[in-house]
């Protein structure tokens, strides 16, 4: 109830700036609403939206997997973690635009170079993630998982992966976040279709509408994952943990 | 089956670099149905002396003989319970073999019944540490460990799951080594008692006693009491 007060009350501050600086700079809510369906209606809206959900679930994915495996490798073995150091710490603070540039260069405008790009920039925040998880793992677990015997998948299951769980969860919401602001970027440019493409062409014709028409559709997406998929996978990691008052 | 154990030495390197010694030569043997009571001053070695007796601590110098078919329950000094699995999966993941008609047993005769369900951040301490019981006795072990099963729980209810860790250790044999700092607790249950020297841990004296378990009353544990108060003075 009060999550729709505080929505309601967003619309109508828009709605009064978009009268008070003209719809030229920013349109009012009905002449958005009619340019999504406008899109809707002609299935551009949804080759767009699809194309780019497509990269973020690859590119996501990939990024995930890959980081958790590395990040608990270099939790757990010392030598991997001074090796992979220096590469993570260059990863880290290689601006997302560089790895971006640098893909399409060397790999062509395709669909293999903007994924790959994608996933770069996501992956050393889910190694330092999921390093930080495996370092911080109970070691009395797991001599009790070793004392009685447990076949190690069954102690990766029972024993790990609970405790890795709030750092998996962590870093699927920071890098789905990451992810959902470079993939546009990606987009804009090297790719031709997509939200990001969409948007760079409403920026070449100043067409502001379809502008915001494309990004608030965009973001309501992002919201409905997020609260379909993201938080009950939160919720069932933690439904052990006695709940806060 | 026996267990054997011939530790010659073990030292340990503190982070402010000197080392110290923590175990000095310690030898004794378990058979099948024995149950060993190691007694000693707080911090005298007996956690790292079951360490490496459980295969957890490699770095020392000796020997361990360890059937090595032979299960192993344990009772930390603390429960360990996965706080994300339920009390019964708890149980189930260290013994997957336990049948349904022994687990209810274990259950009910430590009172676990109604908290199967329970996820072991809404049990108490006496509650959690009886778990960690139901799962050492599910694995039908060969060797048991006990490393203060009955520390900071009331004397009610120490005494209760005293006499239930006696029935259970009677109902098959198994070899055990409990670790204790109760005199009490060691002739109630023990067949040989070790006593320990303060850090390094070597072993004082060796008592077996004679009196079978189950005839022990409270007049012959006071005279083996009394039996060794004598012999230390």
């Amino acid at each position: 109830m009060l999550r729709l007060l505080s929505f309601a009350l967003l619309l109508v501050i828009w709605w009064v700036a978009a009268l008070a600086v003209g719809g030229a700079k920013l349109p009012s809510p009905p002449a958005v609403l009619q340019v999504m369906i406008a899109e809707a209606s002609s299935g551009a809206l949804f080759l767009h939206l699809g194309a780019t959900l497509a990269r973020v679930a690859l590119a996501f994915t990939l990024a995930m997997s890959l980081g958790s495996a590395i990040g608990y490798l270099m939790g757990r073995v010392k030598l991997a973690d001074r090796l992979g150091d220096p590469w993570l710490i260059l990863l880290l603070n290689l601006p997302a635009l560089v790895v971006i540039v640098l893909a399409y260069i060397w790999a062509g405008l395709t669909e293999a170079a903007a994924i790959a790009a994608i996933a770069i920039n996501k992956l050393p925040t889910a190694i330092v993630t999921l390093r930080e998880g495996t370092r911080a793992l109970d070691r009395s677990l797991d001599e009790m998982a070793s004392v009685f015997a447990m076949p190690r998948w069954r102690a990766f299951r029972h024993v790990v992966l609970p405790q890795l769980a709030p750092y998996i969860a962590a870093s699927a919401r920071s890098g789905l976040s990451l992810v959902w602001k470079i993939v546009l970027v990606a987009e804009l440019l090297g790719r031709p279709n997509g939200v990001g493409f969409e948007i760079g062409v409403a920026f070449q014709l100043f067409d502001t509408p379809r502008l915001l028409a494309y990004s608030l559709t965009f973001a309501a997406v992002v919201l409905v994952i997020e609260t379909v998929l993201v938080q009950p996978f939160e919720a069932r990691a933690n439904r052990w943990r006695p709940r806060a008052a | 089956m026996r267990l054997e154990v011939d530790i010659t030495g073990k030292t340990f390197r503190s982070a402010a670099g000197g080392t110290h010694e923590v175990l000095a030569p310690v030898k004794f043997a378990l058979q099948s149905g024995e149950v060993g009571v190691l007694i000693g001053p707080s911090g005298c070695g007996k956690s790292t002396m079951l360490r490496i007796i459980l295969g957890l601590d490699h770095d020392f110098a000796g020997h361990i003989a360890r059937p090595p078919e032979a299960r192993i329950g344990m009772v930390f000094q603390e429960p360990r319970l996965l706080p994300w699995r339920s009390v019964e999966q708890n149980v189930r993941l260290a013994a997957p073999e336990v049948t349904e008609a022994k687990l209810s047993e274990l259950f009910r005769i430590l009172e676990l019944e109604a908290h199967r369900s329970h996820f072991p951040g809404e049990l108490s301490l006496g509650l959690a540490r009886r778990v960690a019981l139901a799962r050492a006795f599910a694995v039908e072990p060969d060797l048991l460990v006990l490393d203060e099963p009955l520390a900071s729980l009331d004397d009610a209810l120490a005494g209760r799951l005293r006499d239930e860790i006696a029935t259970l250790v009677a109902s098959r044999p198994v070899m055990t080594l409990l670790v204790t700092h109760s005199l009490d607790d060691a002739i109630r249950l023990g067949d040989r008692l070790f006593f320990l020297s303060p850090r390094p841990a070597r072993i004082l004296a060796e008592v077996p006693i004679g009196i079978p378990r189950e005839e022990r009353g409270e007049a012959e544990i006071a005279a083996i009491k009394a039996g060794l108060a004598r012999d230390a003075s």
